[in-house]
């Protein structure tokens, strides 16, 4: 029980960080039916991002409070990030959204290979160790000879993610701009006529995908205290699966997908063996695709005529 | 006394291929004024607003969208120029032919439907609606990020936004369906959903491409009773392809008759209706009526 427990805090957690990057892949998905593949390297080259401004906040700049220093961290690699994605879709898909369906694809798959190498030449190939901070553990039940805890990062991890998710939400149905968005995903051609700048809100989408992936990068640096330039691609694979998982297209699906993912993962190898984690984690999408073509949450699609 | 005109096509060609859709038709919409374009299957029809909105660029022709009453020399000034729109001391024109179906909608304000339905079904009845003026929302939310922080006119701008799309959900008699998705709606409701989506962009002509079809005949009054009502309150100038000829011969005040991509007649609804090459085109003519006509003719 207490494993189970425990295990069940640690998918969350790992689950939360997944359902941040799936975003970015379902909204792209759901407004111009393409499949980003560099995102899990945006993801990477987040928290590429946030390292070097850690460091050089903390210790060339001497910023003593590690609270503060992380606030700043999140919000520049959020934004940084964000343009990053920003510049990646003007360069690399933009011009191509008008060509056949997969070479915006072939392209994203360009992308991917040159982010990983780019930071891999930059800043080494080797994993980057970040320095410990907020090693706070929390017993949540004592005894028995195994100790149920709750770290103050994971605890971050949640609220953060909690928040964020929020703040889409009310993006995507409150806003101007969500509303835009729901009507590219529809009809693209009648949105532009209805007055809707389609180039401008295609932006705005895969910014907000690097802006969730950019928190998912900080967190994850936080997490686990590493990061390579390799990470990127498992990461990307494993968030890409929670959004079919899912449903592509559909947000809440994003985030149930990666909780699920997280959760399987977690307990796979706790309970089997972690050498399969990966295999359990897509057979359970292969699973629910054969019962679910469309993913938990998907709509039918409609064909229009 | 004969209202100035909006919009003017001029020797209007369109081929696809070996196929000349549009033949050198020229005509005239009137300010305030509901035309009606009608004609047999495969007359051109669609084409001819397709050219006119923007998704296909004519080989020959000049489109021409006037506001207030620009004179001939200043429309000649700018065909000769490389623009495509200009303000003129006697009106604004804009040269729909150079520009794209956005820019049409945007600048010229020029609204349109589709023979299919094409609201955003999965949102509500009240959205579809309040996406049509997404361009002045997202310029008073100051591109979404002064708004998420609650500064400028966001809140204000929205309100007016939902306020007129009441007003319109309530012409056409949907109030109580606004939070509905638009796709639950009645084929009927989603028509008249789509002519006040159109008419939320606020525009100055109106198209509508086969609005009644697919209508019962309750269904088709009241389209008849919406298009009137946005015509005399709004001012709003119409320019419809219709096959229903009840609603064209009673709400239209000019009609146009295209045939085989050709403007066959046009005139009033009481002359298109004992026009001879009309009733010809619609009802075909007997051999030796032809032969008549091309002795006629010198053929």
């Amino acid at each position: 029980m207490e494993i189970f427990l425990q295990q069940l805090i640690n998918g969350l957690t790992l689950g939360a960080i997944y359902g941040l990057i799936a975003i970015g892949y379902t909204m792209v998905f759901g407004v111009i039916g393409m499949v980003n593949f560099a995102h899990g390297d945006v993801f990477m080259l987040s928290s590429f991002i946030a390292l070097i401004i850690f460091l050089l906040l903390t210790q060339i700049l001497g910023l003593a409070s590690i609270p503060l220093a992380l606030v700043i961290v999140l919000v520049a690699a959020m934004a940084l990030t964000g343009l990053w994605n920003f510049m990646i879709e003007r360069l690399a898909y933009r011009r191509l959204r008008a060509s056949f369906r997969l070479a915006p694809l072939i392209s994203s798959i360009g992308m991917s290979i040159f982010l990983s190498n780019f930071v891999a030449l930059a800043q080494g190939p080797r994993n980057k160790a970040v320095p410990s901070m907020l090693d706070e553990v929390f017993k949540l039940t004592e005894g028995h000879g195994y100790d149920v805890t709750l770290s103050l990062k994971q605890i971050l991890i949640i609220a953060v993610t909690a928040s964020l998710l929020f703040g889409l939400w009310y993006v995507v149905e409150k806003t101007p701009l969500g509303r835009a968005q729901r009507a590219c995903e529809q009809d693209q051609t009648m949105a532009a006529l209805l007055g809707v700048n389609v180039d401008r809100t295609v932006s705005a989408t895969f910014v907000i995908g690097a802006v969730l992936a950019a928190a998912a990068g900080v967190l994850y640096m936080l997490y686990y205290g590493v990061v390579n330039p390799n990470d990127g691609f498992i990461a990307g694979v494993k968030a890409f699966t929670a959004a079919v998982l899912g449903g592509i297209g559909s947000l809440p699906g994003a985030v149930l997908g990666g909780l699920l993912i997280g959760l399987v993962e977690t307990f796979w190898a706790a309970y089997f063996s972690s050498d399969y984690k990966d295999v359990a984690a897509f057979g359970v999408l292969a699973v629910t695709l054969i019962f679910l073509p469309r993913g938990l949450l998907g709509r039918a699609d409609v064909e229009k005529v | 006394m004969t209202a100035p005109p909006l919009l003017r096509v001029e020797h209007l060609t369109i081929r696809f291929g070996g196929l000349t859709a549009i033949d050198d038709a020229s005509f005239e919409a009137r300010r305030g004024e509901i035309t009606a374009l009608i004609g047999p299957n495969g007359a051109g029809k669609t084409t001819l607003f397709n050219c006119i909105t923007g998704f296909y660029k004519p080989d020959i022709g000049r489109i021409v969208l006037m506001q207030g009453e620009p004179n001939t020399a200043d429309i000649d000034r700018l065909t000769r120029s490389v623009r495509r729109h200009g303000i003129f001391a006697s009106g604004c024109i804009c040269l729909l032919e150079r520009m794209s179906d956005a820019e049409i909608a945007r600048r010229a304000r020029v609204a349109r439907t589709f023979q299919n339905i094409r609201l955003f079904s999965g949102m509500t009845a009240l959205e579809n609606l309040i996406v049509a003026r997404h361009n002045p929302l997202m310029a008073a939310s100051g591109y979404t990020i002064l708004g998420l922080l609650g500064i400028g006119a966001y809140r204000s701008a929205e309100k007016e936004a939902i306020e007129t799309a009441k007003y319109w959900l309530a012409q056409i008699g949907l109030t109580e369906r606004a939070d509905d998705a638009a796709g639950s709606l009645s084929y009927g409701a989603q028509r008249q959903l789509e002519i006040a989506r159109a008419m939320m962009t606020e525009p100055v002509l109106l198209c509508l491409d086969e609005p009644a079809a697919g209508l019962n005949s309750a269904e088709s009054s009241k389209l008849n009773e919406l298009l009137r009502d946005i015509r005399k309150t709004h001012g709003t100038s119409i320019l419809l392809i219709e096959h229903d000829m009840s609603v064209v011969m009673s709400i239209s005040n000019h009609v146009i008759v295209l045939d085989y991509g050709r403007k066959i007649a046009d005139g009033t609804p009481s002359a298109i209706r004992c026009n001879e090459n009309v009733i010809a085109a619609y009802l075909g003519v007997e051999d030796d009526e032809l032969r008549l006509a091309e002795t006629k003719v010198g053929a």
